[in-house]
């Protein structure tokens, strides 16, 4: 914990060559993104989830390379607090989604 | 020019209104004459209005709080008066509309104004004292916080002599709030009043989740923080997490109201179920942001007055947590009745009851922390002991509600406003008050009127009961809330006993004022010191009361939980010496800049609740240069110089001397 109290406590700054991969793969998963689409020679499922799939690996490529994600610096606390606001998020989110679905079939407005 | 707004927008033919707006015009005017008789003008800038101290931002707010309690319980025992009068077709003094605005005001008042700057007040107080910090994290945000919150009071303040305020209840529910059924100004103040403040808030909670991860003093480790440091901080995640919820709410509110838009309006695809849904997605754990660090502050105080640490400090940590993280789980249970199905409401339901079992292992915590302690029933236990009994039964009451079945009879009758009362004054008026007799001689350097103290105690408790005991039972004839009148006469005798419950905690109000009063009158008697009146457990109580600015000369160790109290412990005691050499202290200059963007952001606010467009366009612009005038400004810090600081601890330990 000591590494805590300090002004200089270890976060991470990035390298140059964090920052390259991060750009390079970004720009791939982009452009595998957009091909599917637009070559248009695959199925509307595939295409979808591709698109999320590729999507989701950018999220997580842009979090750990750009924006330093990782559980070594600052004594974990940045991926503590990003978990825990993905579950609260989840959590509001699913919730109301649930909770108005629900009624929507119970009041039969559909 | 003026928008809406014109001269008939003042009410003059209400008198209660007039009366009102006269007594605060001629008391304003009074302190406003007072305070430029004794050319006092230049210190308050100085020393308060600009300043980026925490302590005296943690004095203002409560202080505001205070004031908004007076204001807030005027519209309290209006209500009550009208309910023992409205009885049997009889109408009462207030009519419908007016009515209405007063149950709005009170519950906004009371939530927004009363109880959330008691909180923050006492973190502003207490935390960085506690974690042996020097200030918060981002102390001009901190000036700039209380400044927002300050012009969303304002705003509410004046609704009430300026147009009116809204008609519909506490949370503004659409369609209701919408332009359609409410197409005067209140809504408006709501929006704009809780917009500022809650901006306040949210930075306020970005601020203390910081200062408290990153500015804990050497060898404070996470699990040797005081408990009401875990309860700010568990606080500050939920005000992070929620406020947003409550921020995006109100916006989309204010596009159907300005742009025309139908997020929650009867027509064109609004969802007013999805309204009721995100309130109170921010509505359950704000209620919980309220109790935390009144649960903190019991912790405190059954600690040091029974002279044992905490039983089951690690337990009442993770209680913290989990109601932390349930508190994000249960808020369908505020709308059983909305028609969801019945897997739904069961869920809800059972998260509820299960954020029982942890407050209970708090509960017990402080029970077996004074088993076998000695106790000193000083105010802050007298105020500690009155909680455990009256939360614990509003919390039954409340696992009643958690009973969808029940929950369909029980829906918005007196038995809900029986219940949040139970807890609310219960927990964290009782709590604020704990806290305030507690660390108001840390704040001023010397204690509170025991005897004043406990007068208002007992006023308060057992004016609470005779108030809203009679609430409950009246549930069950079938009382609704918020009833202007009523046609049963028999309902009549219990809204009476509840009025003169009204009645006894104002006398308990008023023993709080002059428990103010005459102790500022014996202040010489009461000094106290040493920094320590209650031979405490935290780092707080180990620098002197008040602190000099920079709080500690030297930064504290730690080496374990209630660290001050064992270095007391050690052979031959703490000994407050005078270091032999000392240092410059790095601090934050105090600023102006933080009090004239709220200025402008409270000129913003009225300006778009009158629609008074280039008034809007002067508050914006005004923001925003000032603001970007702060981010150029680089001289925003200072050195106290060493030689300054052995001047202010050479006088604390002379004072220290004199008393030995």
């Amino acid at each position: 914990m000591s590494d805590i109290h300090t002004s200089h406590d270890g976060a991470s700054h990035g390298s140059y060559k964090s920052y390259t991969i991060g750009l390079v793969l970004s720009i791939v998963l982009t452009l595998i993104a957009f091909g599917v689409v637009m070559t248009g020679s695959f199925s509307l499922p595939v295409m979808m989830v591709t698109v999320v799939v590729t999507a989701v690996i950018q999220v997580l490529v842009q979090l750990v390379l750009f924006m330093h994600l990782n559980t070594k610096a600052e004594g974990g606390w940045n991926v503590i607090s990003f978990v825990f606001t993905i579950g609260i998020l989840t959590l509001i989110v699913g919730g109301s989604l649930w909770i108005m679905h629900n009624i929507h079939v119970n009041m039969m407005l559909g | 020019m003026f928008g809406k707004l014109s001269l008939d927008s003042i009410p003059y033919h209400e008198p209660i209104i007039m009366v009102t707006a006269a007594v605060i015009g001629i008391v304003g005017a009074l302190v406003l004459g007072l305070i430029t008789y004794y050319r006092k003008w230049g210190y308050l800038w100085t020393e308060w209005v600009t300043s980026i101290d925490h302590k005296k931002i943690g004095v203002m707010y409560f202080l505001v709080a205070l004031v908004m309690l007076i204001r807030g319980f005027a519209d309290a025992i209006m209500m009550r008066s009208q309910q023992a009068i409205a009885a049997g077709g009889a109408e009462g003094f207030l009519p419908p509309h007016h009515y209405d605005q007063i149950f709005t005001a009170h519950g906004v008042i009371m939530i927004f104004f009363v109880a959330m700057p008691m909180v923050i007040g006492l973190m502003n107080l207490v935390v960085p004292l506690q974690i042996g910090a020097r200030d918060v994290a981002f102390p001009f945000m901190n000036n700039l916080s209380f400044w927002l919150f300050a012009a969303g009071m304002i705003l509410v303040n004046v609704s009430l002599v300026v147009g009116e305020f809204a008609k519909t209840g506490w949370l503004a529910y659409a369609p209701l709030s919408e332009l359609q059924y409410s197409p005067d100004v209140g809504v408006d103040y709501w929006i704009w009043a809780l917009q500022l403040s809650g901006i306040g808030t949210t930075l306020t909670g970005i601020n203390f989740f910081v200062t408290i991860l990153k500015m804990r003093t050497q060898g404070m480790t996470l699990f040797r923080m005081p408990i009401f440091t875990w309860t700010a901080l568990c606080t500050n995640v939920l005000i992070i997490l929620s406020f947003p919820i409550l921020t995006a709410t109100i916006a989309m509110l204010t596009l159907d109201r300005y742009l025309g838009m139908h997020f929650f309006t009867n027509d064109m695809g609004g969802s007013q179920m999805m309204y009721v849904n995100l309130i109170w997605a921010w509505g359950h754990p704000e209620v919980y942001i309220l109790i935390l660090p009144a649960f903190g502050v019991f912790s405190e105080v059954i600690a040091t007055f029974t002279k044992k640490r905490l039983f089951g400090y690690k337990t009442m940590v993770w209680a913290t947590a989990a109601i932390t993280v349930l508190s994000f789980i249960v808020w369908l249970h505020h709308f059983f009745t909305m028609g969801a199905g019945a897997n739904v409401n069961a869920f809800f339901g059972i998260m509820t009851m299960i954020i029982a079992i942890p407050t209970g292992v708090k509960i017990f915590n402080w029970l077996f922390t004074m088993y076998r302690g000695r106790i000193q029933f000083t105010t802050p236990v007298l105020w500690t002991i009155g909680f455990i009994i009256t939360f614990t039964l509003g919390g039954m009451t409340g696992v009643m509600l958690a009973v969808p079945g029940a929950n369909f009879v029980l829906h918005n009758s007196l038995f809900v406003i029986a219940h949040f009362h139970n807890v609310i004054i219960g927990g964290v008026v009782f709590g604020m008050m704990a806290g305030l007799s507690y660390w108001f001689p840390k704040a001023f350097g010397f204690t509170l009127s025991e005897k004043w103290g406990k007068r208002s105690f007992w006023c308060w408790l057992i004016g609470f009961y005779m108030a809203f005991m009679p609430l409950y039972a009246l549930s069950f004839f079938g009382a609704m809330r918020r009833m202007q009148s009523y046609e049963q006469s028999e309902w009549q005798p219990l809204m009476i006993v509840a009025w003169v419950g009204a009645v006894i905690i104002a006398a308990g109000i008023a023993c709080m004022v002059i428990q103010l009063i005459v102790s500022i009158r014996d202040r010489e008697k009461n000094r106290d010191l040493t920094g320590d009146p209650w031979d405490g457990r935290t780092l707080e109580w180990s620098t002197s009361s008040p602190p000099p600015n920079y709080n500690f000369a030297y930064l504290p160790k730690v080496d374990s939980i209630d660290s001050y109290w064992e270095m007391k412990q050690q052979p031959g005691g703490f000994k407050r010496e005078l270091a032999t050499k000392f240092e410059d202290v790095h601090m934050p200059k105090n600023t102006a800049e933080g009090p004239i963007m709220s200025l402008f952001s409270l000129f913003f606010g009225f300006a778009l609740i009158w629609h008074i467009w280039w008034l809007v366009g002067l508050g914006a612009i005004g923001m925003f240069v000032t603001f970007m005038f702060r981010i150029f400004n680089k001289d925003t810090d200072y050195h106290v110089s060493a030689a300054e600081v052995e001047e202010t601890e050479r006088e604390y330990h002379k004072r220290l001397e004199m008393q030995a």
